[in-house]
């Protein structure tokens, strides 16, 4: 019997198992020294950059709202720029026409868009697939149609939309307007990626996965798959509709044409480079889409979009699992390495 | 020996499936691998097919196999009737004998062949112009034989013909093989659970136990095995 | 009621345009069980060599033919070289391929043509087709080519050997292996095909809405409306569907006055929605039946 690599890594499969306990704490140790990194920012960077990462900080919510639904649950959307925009003109509908406080906008949209995902999520039931993509794909088209539309131009400001005030720092703190943003946006980002951390790894989140991965026998375990997909449709427009919120403030700005079809799109890309299912890719995906087109911009003007594809195309090509997975599969070889 | 395999791994992902496997199949002779669930013998098939990632020697006629893609070894004459026979279900009884011929360019050799199929599968002729998917279990088996059979294949690989089929159209199809081994001269191995009905057909037989050859002996040796007889022929 | 036939009727005409479209689509959606999301792009480029090669004094029959015959080794070399290579990847790592192919061809065309609007000729002339004003002989020679097309990939596809051969490695990949069919072969000619068809449907439409890098936008959402709505595992199917969200559109835009033009797509997309609601698999398409 010949002693061949493979055979050894076969072993080694079941020893890496027992390792896991101990990669459990050293997360913790990369998640705390992330956010401590993170809590420094803002104090040394320029507010630009402070402006621009938070930025990043709501995309990044926002993909892991798509992600919920399509990384974990298998539903694929393309509509997800109709859930941030509606959580963007939630706030700024209740900021501008009725002095409501910044703070309290967010939960309130997250209801409104809660409701609304777990409305679509109903008759979203019957279709699979690329059908589920065209209905997505026709809520995308029809937000910023929906935004346009004259009647309701006394709420949503029409064309031209609406602008916000910028919030102060509260209790008199001494940093300016913009550090408070980042950290406001940091604070609930943190509290909203927990929130997802721990849905996926609980009961609920198993069976959301299992809906993904087998439905058949999904449904055959007993688990309720309508409503499970029907909640997930709701949390997951919470989150993007969350995020839209924190967007607005942060842009002090919405107009219909900001929510367009290509916002979805963006959401997606950023998805799978991040890596589909996984949570810490949300923040890379955010860094993707807010940094990768200006600087395809810069490298040529008369060729972004052809540049843009470039990046693409290369960077799926090299990691096809997205950044998470390769990552994986990095520290994978890694640990094998280190085994002989 | 027109097949022979030597040191054969195979593995699904990380996990190996087949340890060291080594065999070997005569012109026109009939070997049978048998096994319980999971022994692997499907497995070996699908290796000699290039259907699965592996590693080892593998010889049909002198030329090195291993590594090659299935569509080459098929071109070779190996002709592999898989585990769910894999039909195409929505193509008709004639296109799916017509696909079986795909690398062949003779066309009345092909037709010739196609006629023979039928006269050896009656039920088929019937239903020739049927949607494949429309057949019940043993017919689409006839199929999927009939199928291996449009190759002029030199070496058969049949992965459990018996499967979920009625006896007597078992035995009507094994008879087939039979004729078709003594006619033909096609060379046959069979992976199969019914060990009685694959060791009256076959001379020479292998058992596999979680990947790897336990026992490897003439048909009636094998047989006669008191543990075998217990484990496998069920008295 | 007259006012009905003849916007149904103007629908059919314009309907061609999607039902072409629609006919690409589901083309490469057979060979590779994904959407195209850069079939019009395709299309478009397409155009512009056949326009570039009008504006070098060459023939129309000849820049038609060239456009065609490059735009069936661009499909096969783009399956070769982008997309072969992440076969084995998550569906959604080709979906971000094909956005890229999206915007390199969008961004590639207005570079190398800028983006100002040009005119593309027609072979069919443009006077009113049988002296009715409501479809005019290109629409009717664009209906034509259309099922021409459609007719011929039929007879293709059902009577010869390699259309047999497509048709068993796309719906069956393994078993197609498992009788000597090169099945990477097979996806690439598919593609080839449907660039090939794109190319057909984009000279036959730039006419109509002029030749600009974002023309193809517009067409190819109702395109995939189409294909879709008509059922993705039929090329019959596709084309009726495309015929009806011609119509579609039209009667919204006519009945619907309130919503206008603006809303004219979203209309379309919900009652289309509405459809799958009662026929998810599309109007004709196959329900598929999986076996537990």
């Amino acid at each position: 019997m010949s002693a061949s690599s493979e055979e050894l890594a076969a072993k080694e499969a079941v020893a890496i198992a027992p390792a896991a306990a101990g990669a459990g704490q050293r997360r913790g140790m990369w998640i705390a020294a992330a956010v401590i990194v993170a809590f420094l920012i803002p104090l040394f960077a320029r507010d630009f950059l402070t402006f621009q990462l938070t930025q990043v900080m709501v995309y990044a919510l926002a993909i892991l709202g798509l992600n919920l639904l399509t990384g974990f649950n298998g539903q694929f959307s393309l509509g997800h720029s109709a859930f941030y925009g509606i959580g963007a003109y939630t706030t700024a509908i209740l900021m501008s026409r009725w002095g409501v406080p910044y703070f309290w906008t967010l939960p309130a949209a997250g209801a409104v868009c809660f409701a609304v995902g777990f409305l679509f999520g109903l008759p979203a039931l019957r279709l699979q697939g690329l059908y589920l993509a065209l209905a997505t794909f026709a809520l995308a088209i029809a937000m910023p149609q929906i935004l346009k539309f004259q009647p309701l131009e006394a709420f949503t400001g029409g064309v031209q939309g609406l602008v916000i005030d910028k919030p102060d720092p509260p209790f008199g703190l001494p940093i300016d307007a913009d550090q408070w943003l980042y950290y406001f946006t940091l604070a609930v980002l943190l509290v909203m990626f927990a929130g997802a951390a721990n849905l996926v790894k609980s009961r609920t989140g198993r069976a959301i996965m299992a809906i993904r991965d087998n439905p058949i026998a999904a449904a055959a375990m007993g688990i309720n798959s309508a409503l499970y997909k029907t909640l997930t449709f709701g949390v997951s427009a919470l989150y993007t509709g969350v995020a839209g919120a924190l967007g607005a403030i942060v842009v002090q700005f919405v107009a219909p044409d900001s929510f367009s079809f290509l916002l979805s799109v963006s959401f997606l890309v950023g998805l799978v480079i991040g890596g589909i299912g996984s949570i810490p890719g949300c923040l890379i995906a955010g860094l993707f889409v807010l940094f990768v087109p200006n600087i395809a911009e810069s490298i040529s003007t008369g060729l972004a979009g052809a540049v843009y594809g470039v990046i693409l195309l290369l960077v799926i090509f090299v990691m096809p699992s997205g950044t998470a997975g390769f990552i994986r599969l990095v520290v994978a070889r890694l640990s094998r390495l280190r085994q002989f | 020996m027109m097949l022979e395999v030597e040191q054969l791994d195979a593995f699904y992902g990380e996990q190996q499936a087949l340890f060291g496997v080594g065999f070997g199949l005569d012109e026109g002779r009939v070997r049978t691998l048998l096994g319980a669930n999971g022994a692997g013998k499907t497995t070996v098939l699908r290796a000699l097919s290039g259907m699965v990632r592996h590693a080892g020697e593998i010889r049909f006629s002198g030329e090195r196999i291993a590594g090659w893609a299935t569509e080459d070894i098929v071109r070779l004459g190996i002709a592999h009737v898989p585990e769910g026979r894999g039909t195409f279900l929505r193509v008709t009884v004639e296109e799916n004998l017509q696909l079986g011929a795909m690398s062949r360019r003779d066309r009345a050799g092909i037709a010739a062949d196609i006629e023979q199929v039928y006269e050896h599968f009656p039920r088929l002729k019937e239903r020739r112009q049927q949607q494949a998917g429309t057949l019940s279990g043993g017919e689409q088996q006839m199929l999927a034989v009939g199928r291996a059979l449009m190759l002029r294949p030199r070496l058969m690989l049949l992965d459990e013909p018996s499967f979920g089929l009625a006896p007597l159209v078992v035995a009507e199809l094994f008879a087939i093989l039979h004729r078709v081994n003594r006619e033909m001269g096609v060379a046959m191995l069979i992976v199969e659970q019914n060990a009685t009905l694959a060791l009256d057909l076959a001379e020479h037989a292998y058992v596999l136990e979680t990947g790897r050859i336990v026992m490897d002996g003439p048909s009636d040796v094998i047989g006669a095995d008191e543990s075998i007889r217990r484990a496998y022929l069920g008295y | 009621m007259e006012l009905l036939l003849q916007q149904v009727l103007a629908g059919l005409a314009t309907g061609g345009i999607y039902a072409c479209m629609a006919l690409a689509v589901v083309m490469i959606y057979q060979a590779i069980d994904h959407l195209n999301f850069a079939q019009g792009e395709m299309a478009m480029f397409s155009t512009f060599i056949a326009w570039q090669l009008i504006q070098w004094d060459q023939p129309y029959w000849v820049a038609f033919i060239a456009a065609v015959v490059l735009s069936f080794i661009g499909g096969v070399a783009i399956e070769r070289v982008l997309f072969r290579p992440i076969h084995n990847a998550p569906i959604l790592s080709s979906l971000v391929a094909f956005i890229a192919l999206f915007s390199i061809l969008n961004s590639g065309a207005g570079y190398l043509w800028d983006y100002t609007i040009k005119t593309f000729p027609t072979p069919f002339g443009n006077k009113p087709f049988l002296g009715l004003t409501l479809i005019s002989t290109h629409q009717a020679g664009m209906i034509g080519v259309t099922l021409g097309m459609l007719g011929l990939l039929y007879l293709f596809f059902r009577g010869t050997r390699l259309g047999l051969a497509m048709r068993a490695a796309a719906a069956n990949p393994e078993s197609a292996r498992l009788v000597g069919i090169r099945v990477g072969w097979m996806t690439a000619l598919g593609w080839g095909m449907a660039a090939a068809i794109g190319a057909v449907a984009g000279m036959l439409i730039a006419p109509v809405v002029f030749l600009e890098p974002n023309m193809m936008l517009g067409v190819l959402l109702y395109g995939f409306a189409g294909a879709v709505l008509g059922g993705l595992t039929s090329p019959g199917g596709a084309v009726a569907g495309g015929f009806l969200v011609g119509i579609i559109e039209n009667l919204a835009g006519t009945f619907i006055p309130y919503f206008g033009r603006e809303l004219k797509l979203t209309i379309a997309l919900i009652l289309i929605v509405a459809v799958l609601m009662v026929r998810p698999s599309g109007i004709f398409g196959r329900q598929v039946v999986t076996r537990v």
